[in-house]
């Protein structure tokens, strides 16, 4: 039993006409954790993911953030929360400061220009806060979707598969940020992934999903002794591949 | 971090939207000509039109302004819904719309940015056109005085409702319902009497006519400009119609982002 939960989802069903992306899920994330959403492609990460802000309306089930239901209140909370994903693009026209400006703004941050210089120092964006966002590479593009993420300081952040298609040393840089962030400010959160090293580094606690549902639950550790594995890219392929409840009952 | 983020209507999260706009106006020479250029090719063929009918024709003669009058207030109309459209399919493009969606900005907040950038785009657009038609043709649009300030009001509160609605089937439906952000217009164009007087419509065809605000205002300019008469009534039925309009538009609209939220659109804003 989670004590001080900063997300809880509760009998989270989510069907799409008659596909059903999520099939009756419930955990909660105690406040100040690292969480890692794990699953193959249409397991049901993106649903779970998109419901917890409140995108996606569920078919049943409730999903609260920071005590707030997020089907029908989101507004109340979507200040304290953030959120970041190599799949959606910022305005490529705008220069990166023009665009933490306006997203400095939407979220209410009061000394926008001190929060973008020290964000920018932070993630080594200083010398190109005025080159269009557009005209970046992707690893630079990805550190400036990760300084949106961070604009206002989320309690809650929401990170979907943040290090895809970035070279191994800048990935392991945006680890690094992620880490620290985490640490300083006491956030909590929630990392879809399918880098297995990634999830094993970062997170206290892994969620592995399959087929809408969950898996299992547990820390990396645990995870690792109950299947009998090194890693858990292969806890992850005996979940996927079936030979998980087998391999636990041989252990 | 402000204490003040949950509030109801923030006017600084609109502020940041229409900052958004300008930054990308600004950035793109293209976009500003864009705005200019059907406008003027329009003002200067059907004012040709007109000097060539004026001549020929004494009722035209007469009526000086008629057509440059129409082309000036249906470019309102228009160019009001184009700019509101174009604001928010700019977001599309961009495959910004899930981070917008994701902030704390609220649906009434960026409807309400989407409209202050219609009317900006509007005023970039049509400002030199109608001094172009005083250099051309003589016709001073200004000249109608408070008469215009009722036209474009109503014409823009039109224009706006449907671009709030085709917002939201865009919304709902990504980016295979561009093509009503561009040309659901065009249905206005001969209901509303741009060009000629709703009694030439066929009996059945005056109702739908009468149905649609812009009428109101184009019979309210045929009033002005042939009789010189100001149809004070016209525009209060205009605008009670758009009252109308904007509150089944603003309704449409929350119900179809609740649709993208139930079927998931919302996280694929592509085609």
């Amino acid at each position: 039993m989670t004590r001080n939960p900063a997300i809880t989802v509760d009998q989270l069903v989510k069907i799409y006409k008659t596909a059903t992306a999520v099939d009756g899920i419930s955990f909660a994330l105690e406040a100040g954790s690292i969480t890692g959403l794990l699953g193959g492609n249409g397991a049901g990460k993106t649903t779970t993911i998109a419901t917890i802000m409140g995108l996606v309306i569920p078919t049943s089930g409730r999903v609260s953030v920071l005590g707030v239901d997020m089907t029908h209140n989101r507004h109340r909370v979507l200040h304290r929360m953030n959120f970041e994903s190599p799949y959606v693009e910022m305005p490529m026209r705008l220069t990166i400061r023009q665009n933490l400006t306006v997203f400095g703004m939407l979220y209410g941050v009061d000394d926008i220009a001190t929060r973008i210089a020290a964000l920018a120092a932070e993630l080594e964006l200083t010398d190109l806060l005025d080159r269009p966002t557009g005209k970046l590479s992707a690893g630079q593009k990805t550190r400036v979707s990760l300084a949106k993420s961070l604009i206002n300081q989320p309690d809650v952040l929401l990170l979907d598969e943040p290090t895809a298609s970035l070279d191994p040393d800048t990935a392991d840089w945006v680890r690094g940020r992620l880490e620290r962030y985490r640490a300083e400010r006491g956030a909590t959160v929630l990392l879809a992934s399918h880098n297995m090293s990634e999830v094993e580094r970062l997170c206290e606690r892994v969620i592995i999903m399959k087929k809408g549902r969950i898996e299992d639950d547990d820390t990396p550790q645990h995870l690792l002794a109950r299947y009998g594995r090194r890693t858990l890219e292969e806890v992850f392929l005996d979940v996927a591949r079936g030979r998980g409840e087998a391999r636990q009952a041989a252990q | 971090m402000s204490t003040a983020q949950s509030v109801a209507y923030s006017p600084r999260r609109v502020a940041a939207m229409v900052l958004r706009y300008w930054y990308l106006l600004r950035s793109s020479w293209v976009r500003l000509i864009d705005l200019i250029y059907w406008p003027t090719v329009q003002m200067l063929t059907w004012g040709f039109l007109q000097l060539y009918i004026g001549e020929n024709a004494s009722f035209f003669a007469r009526a000086s302004g008629i057509f440059i009058g129409a082309v000036l207030l249906w470019d309102i109309l228009f160019r009001g819904q184009i700019g509101f459209a174009v604001s928010f399919l700019e977001e599309m493009y961009a495959r910004n719309l899930a981070n917008l969606m994701m902030s704390p900005l609220r649906p009434t907040e960026f409807i309400t940015a989407l409209m202050i950038m219609s009317i900006v785009r509007l005023a970039i657009g049509l400002v030199p056109v109608t001094l172009l038609a005083i250099a051309f043709f003589g016709f001073n649009l200004y000249s109608l005085g408070l008469a215009l300030a009722l036209f474009f009001a109503n014409l823009i509160l039109t224009s706006w409702a449907v671009g709030i609605f085709v917002s939201g089937l865009v919304l709902r439906n990504g980016l295979g319902a561009e093509t009503f952000a561009w040309s659901i217009m065009f249905l206005f164009l001969p209901l509303a009497c741009v060009y000629y007087p709703v009694a030439v419509l066929p009996a059945f065809l005056q109702y739908a006519a009468w149905a649609l605000p812009p009428t109101y205002v184009f019979e309210g300019m045929r009033a002005l400009l042939i009789d010189h008469v100001f149809r004070g009534d016209l525009m209060w039925q205009a605008f009670v119609l758009n009252l109308v309009y904007m509150a089944a538009a603003v309704a449409a609209y929350l119900k179809l982002v609740d649709s993208a939220r139930d079927q998931g659109a919302l996280l694929q804003s592509g085609e």
